[in-house]
């Protein structure tokens, strides 16, 4: 393949993945049977010039591969309001990865699809926030592919054997003792702040979160899992009793002493949670679904806001698998009735959906708290979704409990 | 300043330029501007900070996939880093490196190893090697 024998862009996509697995050391390359590709998100011509570069020398994915979002709500087009060219380039850099036979999925949550990985699967993920959930949610294995890498792995078919692909990788060094009143396991935000922490505290290294118990729902642990690949490069965590490779401390850590020992304190949450909502001011929209809402979380949304009316603009970031499903169910109708913008394909902090405003933007999100600030020059209010729609009727910033 | 480190090589080449020592991980998405090299993550410690032509001292990456993206962007068009010290191997740094030069044939080193004891100067990559440039 490297040759070239198998295409010219197996062979070009074989040569990036060697050397890159050289650089991590890789003794080998291994077979994978899925791959989720991150590159289709439009960050400036680079990424546009690899694509075509791969499609004029006719690559095919060799595994299903699903498309992670992208710059461009398909579904609702008038949502976008950039410039027309980069919205010209950003579809015709979907456009290049769908030639390549990647699945128009274009979710920041492929886990919410009825196809995903299971148990011990190797397959090579991009994304932060699928990865770490693949990885510690469904017991999945891969490493973190960035743009390029991952549909050099879905072109060839391999990926390189080494860190959380490998049993001796997925081991925790690390052990946090979340030390909280067990009825702050209940409440939502606590999943997300946590992870925000967990970012800042374990950095690379796979951690195993001690405290937790089955309250830590799918959800939730997607929650916390995006805000710790967002704070910190955590692309893997386990949660003993929880998690599926951590039916006890001793499995999730192999029977090794940690390296470190962290405890969290609610002290320690409260400043965090209190750091990711420095934003004070007039409340002037809200986004919640970063990442993309499943359809538990509609569901959930649609009983919060029955009867009620949003007073300032209201977005629900989900994908379009999700949203489908979602409306058969009957959670859609309530939430448009309460004046909510669904957004799909896309997310409101990765490209100009939201009106230039004045004030706050209020998310659930810890990801989003963490990155629209930087994207989009926003200040944020930090709340769960409950305080979210609360403060949306309200038209001000409704904080929840203090813990 | 003598440096007899041996760096481990990720990406291959040559560089010269300032260091500048981050301290703390840098996303490049999100955390850096391709079109101005101005570091724009506002929880970062170096916010504000030009990394054009620097030589990027760093603990690892963080965060998105897609800084591998937002690294060969930087590189088409000149607002990149030189090159990039690491106390870990980064695969998204790495890849975003070397699609770049594929693409333009620009050149980001990317060295693995320990930060080196001096600061000030010019500093040069040369294969394994990272050396003060004498005044």
């Amino acid at each position: 393949m490297l040759r070239g024998e198998a295409g010219k862009a197996a062979g070009l996509a074989m040569e990036l993945l060697v050397a890159t697995a050289e650089a991590e050391d890789a003794p080998a390359l291994l077979d994978i049977t899925g791959a989720h590709i991150d590159g289709c998100l439009y960050h400036g011509q680079a990424g546009f010039d690899f694509a075509r570069t791969i499609v004029e020398r006719g690559g095919r994915v060799k595994v299903p591969t699903t498309l992670n979002v992208s710059s461009l709500d398909l579904l609702h087009p008038d949502l976008y309001r950039g410039p027309a060219h980069i919205a010209v380039a950003a579809r015709e850099l979907m456009d290049a990865y769908v030639e390549m036979g990647c699945s128009p999925t274009w979710t920041c949550a492929p886990y919410q699809l009825p196809t995903r990985p299971r148990l011990g699967d190797q397959i090579a993920w991009g994304e932060s926030n699928a990865v770490v959930f693949a990885n510690s949610v469904l017991g999945a294995r891969t490493s973190r592919y960035g743009d390029f890498l991952d549909i050099c792995c879905a072109l060839t078919g391999r990926a390189p054997s080494v860190g959380l692909h490998t049993d001796e990788g997925r081991l925790a060094k690390l052990v946090i003792e979340v030390d909280v009143p067990t009825h702050l396991l209940d409440d939502e935000l606590l999943y997300p702040v946590l992870g925000h922490l967990l970012g800042q505290v374990a950095g690379t290294e796979v951690a195993v979160l001690v405290g937790l118990d089955h309250r830590a729902t799918e959800d939730r642990l997607k929650a916390l899992g995006a805000a710790a690949a967002s704070s910190g490069a955590v692309a893997m965590f386990h949660v003993a009793g929880v998690t599926p490779e951590a039916a006890t401390l001793n499995e999730a850590t192999g029977g090794r002493l940690p390296s470190r020992e962290v405890t969290i304190t609610v002290d320690d949450l409260t400043r965090a949670r209190r750091s990711l909502g420095r934003g004070d001011g007039p409340l002037a929209a809200v986004s919640v679904g970063t990442p993309h809402f499943s359809v538990a979380e509609l569901g959930e949304l649609a009983r919060l806001v029955t009867g009620q009316r949003t007073l300032v603009p209201f977005y629900v970031n989900t994908s379009r698998d999700v949203l489908a499903e979602a409306e058969r169910q009957g959670s859609i109708a309530p939430i448009e009735r309460f004046g909510a913008t669904l957004v799909t394909d896309t997310c409101t902090y990765i490209t100009p959906i939201i009106d230039a405003v004045v004030g706050v933007v209020m998310t659930n999100s810890g990801k989003w708290a963490f990155y629209a600030p930087g994207n989009l020059g926003v200040e944020v209010a930090f709340g769960g979704l409950g305080a979210c729609v609360d403060s949306a009727v309200a038209g001000e910033v409704a904080q929840g409990a203090e813990w | 300043m003598v440096n007899p480190e041996r760096y481990r090589v990720l990406v291959g080449g040559v560089a010269r330029g300032e260091l500048l020592r981050l301290g703390e991980p840098l996303s490049l998405w999100g955390g850096l501007d391709p079109a101005t090299g101005l570091i724009v993550d506002r929880n970062h410690s170096r916010v504000g900070t030009s990394v054009l032509g620097r030589i990027v001292v760093m603990p690892h990456g963080r965060g998105s996939s897609s800084s591998s993206s937002v690294l060969a962007e930087a590189l088409r068009l000149g607002t990149a880093p030189a090159g990039f010290i690491l106390s870990e191997p980064d695969a998204i740094l790495v890849i975003g490196s070397l699609v770049a030069n594929r693409l333009y044939s620009t050149s980001c080193p990317i060295l693995c190893g320990p930060e080196p004891g001096g600061w000030a100067g010019t500093w040069e990559i040369d294969h394994n090697q990272l050396a003060q440039v004498p005044a």
